[in-house]
């Protein structure tokens, strides 16, 4: 039995997915979040239900991939049910895509969804009249907290046994979309009744927040005390964290007796654990909270608004700023986000341009040697002149590149008060992934080290990459660290302590050593699982050219800091 | 009239798209149809885009898009 969710961004329908199937999609309260569909095994009354999540659309005749991408689904996948999730709160619109699903000849369930954000807007909808009207069942849902969610899917199951066809359904001669909006907006006039609308703090925070000055401020504000937050919490946590495990570390390799084989690979393996623990998961895990909340709060479209004029001066409109803030968390979602630009080019400068922001994993080289070295000013230094960097090559890629799509059009969702069950499963969700892909890479890359160490295969590893690490005035012995680094980012930081023999960076390496190399490893090759997402998006073509680009924008920002930093210091 | 020139909180109604299909299909993808009334709710600084109320939606456009969206006042 297979039962597909369909709905317009924004309307619930990953929530929805998320209350029955535990945590698999990623909601957003943003258009496009949901890029590709999730599927997930759920039981209900004894029956297992295979749920699709299939990506936001705004009509199933969309040009967009990720409408395409419903639509194809619908097309040739044997779904025996359809649930059409309509947001209550914009009935005409949400039943413009519900009247295309009742064309399909296959058993529909329309939910409510946003029961209570209708409420607050003063609309009282006929669930019931609506019901009889379209001549499928409609039931009530708050898929945000949980209710009506049972009786929804009891409803499906139903609903596909039964196995209704389209026959008796209502606005089967509907044809093209202008059609379907005439006639939403008529069922919607019939059945639901505007009420009082209660203005709230919510209806009055975009004239703070969208203001042409307050508007930015209140987003650098935004910025400034999440980046406080995430390196305040850090580095409580790093230090304390570091300790404990340098002395379980001492306490693991003692028997093996100092210099020994054995004794080298458990201070190898230990320094990958440590690494994970101490160093990378005490910045990731306040981020990924910090930024789900913007994300559920509604923020994140609201910022695209603000940044559009900005964008454009990179060759990109507003909706591109998605990329790069999901960047900042981790590239892999970032690039695969650029699937809901329309134009190929778009997608490209996107993806190329968010490689270079600087994920958590790099974040965590930055926080580890910029601002714990350094000092947090250094480390937003770094970011700014990151940011300096993607517009400079923004530009150029426009040179070859030119823009020529219209520009920005984009829905701006009402605030929503965020479910911290959202905000918690979605950090966990991506933290996860680090703990299951990444830490064990670290851990592995950590031993692998500290073999070729005692062999000494990695001078000569250090040696093929003595020219690079020459021009840039580093340390032979970065050599190492930086190939890593391709695997994983933060190998770029874990490694480092192996490869100087201590983890103390501040001795071993000078002021303007440790931002040259935390500039070099923010900006080149990005890790192997984005490279391997960019093919998918891009092809191989695309991969291998956005490679190639952040190699040489790498090499560039890294001279240009080294001259300037040796200047000044 | 353009919905460029429009000023802020006047509702006006959309007559036509210039610029092809391919605008025309999009703005209807999310829900922007020739007929509809609309109106400025902000202007973003700098060349930024506009925030149109649409269908009790918020929407934001941007300069290129909305200079090629004809309108006219209501009677």
């Amino acid at each position: 039995m297979r039962c597909a969710l369909v709905g317009r961004p924004n309307c619930g329908k990953s929530t929805l997915f998320n209350q029955v199937a535990g945590y698999k999609a990623e909601t957003g309260n943003f258009h496009g979040t949901t890029v590709t569909f999730t599927a997930s095994k759920v039981r209900v009354m004894g029956t297992v239900l295979d749920l699709v999540d299939l990506p936001g659309a705004y009509t199933l005749s969309g040009a967009s991939p990720a409408e395409r991408e419903a639509q194809r689904y619908l097309d040739r996948e044997p779904v025996d049910v359809i649930v059409g999730v309509l947001d209550a709160s914009r009935l005409a619109q949400s039943l413009e895509l519900g009247l295309e699903l009742l064309q399909m000849d296959k058993p529909v369930v329309l939910a409510l969804n946003m029961l209570d954000e209708a409420a607050r807007l003063g609309l009282h909808i006929d669930g019931s009249g609506l019901a009889e009207k379209l001549g499928v069942p409609v039931l009530p849902l708050v898929a945000s907290k949980g209710r009506g969610v049972r009786n929804l899917f009891v409803a499906a199951l139903d609903a596909a046994k039964k196995g209704q066809s389209a026959n008796h359904r209502y606005g089967l001669d509907l044809r093209t979309p202008q059609e379907r909006h005439a006639a939403g907006a008529e069922l919607a006039a019939a059945f639901s009744r505007q009420g009082e609308r209660h203005l709230n703090w919510r209806d009055r925070l975009d004239d703070l927040i969208l203001h042409p000055v307050w508007g930015y401020a209140v987003l650098l504000l935004i910025l400034y005390i999440f980046f406080q937050t995430v390196y305040g919490l850090g580095s409580a946590l790093e230090t304390p964290l570091l300790a404990v495990f340098e002395a379980i570390t001492g306490k693991v390799a003692a028997p093996f007796g100092e210099g020994s084989f054995w004794s080298q690979l458990v201070i190898g393996t230990m320094q990958g654990v440590t690494g994970g623990v101490a160093i990378v998961l005490p910045y990731l895990l306040p981020f990924l909270l910090g930024l789900g909340l913007l994300e559920d709060i509604g923020y994140l479209p609201r910022v695209a608004f603000l940044m559009d004029a900005l964008m454009h001066r990179i060759g990109l409109h507003g909706k591109a700023i998605v990329p790069f803030i999901l960047g900042y968390g981790c590239n892999v979602p970032a690039v695969m986000s650029t699937r809901t630009l329309e134009e190929p080019r778009d997608r490209f400068m996107a993806a190329a341009l968010a490689t270079l922001v600087p994920c958590a994993a790099r974040l965590a080289v930055v926080f580890g040697l910029v601002a714990f070295y350094l000092g947090p000013i250094a480390a937003l230094g770094l970011y700014a002149f990151n940011l300096f960097v993607i517009a400079l090559t923004g530009r150029l890629l426009t040179r070859l590149m030119p823009e020529d799509t219209p520009g920005l059009i984009l829905e701006i969702p009402p605030y929503r008060v965020p479910t911290l069950r959202n905000v918690f499963n979605k950090a966990w969700f991506r933290v996860r992934e680090f703990v299951v892909e990444a830490w064990p890479a670290l851990i592995a890359g950590s031993a692998v080290l500290a073999v070729l160490n005692f062999v000494n295969a990695a001078r000569y590893i250090d040696l093929a990459v003595r020219p690079l690490t020459w021009v840039l005035g580093l340390p032979a012995e970065v050599g190492l660290p930086l190939i890593f680094g391709i695997l994983r980012k933060e190998l770029s930081l874990v490694m480092l302590g192996q490869a100087l023999g201590t983890m103390d960076f501040g001795s071993a390496l000078s002021t303007v050593q440790l931002f040259t190399y935390s500039v070099f490893v923010v900006f080149y090759v990005p890790c192997l699982a984005t490279l391997m997402v960019l093919r998918r998006e891009l092809g191989n073509k695309g991969m291998l050219w956005i490679s190639g680009l952040t190699v040489v924008v790498a090499l560039a920002a890294a001279l240009v800091s080294r001259l300037v930093l040796s200047l000044v210091v | 009239m353009r919905l460029i020139e429009i000023e802020q909180n006047t509702w006006v109604q959309v007559t036509g798209v210039k610029g092809g299909r391919g605008l025309q299909e999009k703005l209807i993808q999310y829900g922007f149809f020739i007929g509809d009334r609309v109106r400025v709710l902000r202007r973003a600084p700098l060349g930024g885009p506009l925030l149109i109320e649409v269908s009790g939606r918020e929407m934001a456009l941007g300069r290129g898009v909305a200079e090629k969206i004809e309108v006219e006042f209501l009677p």
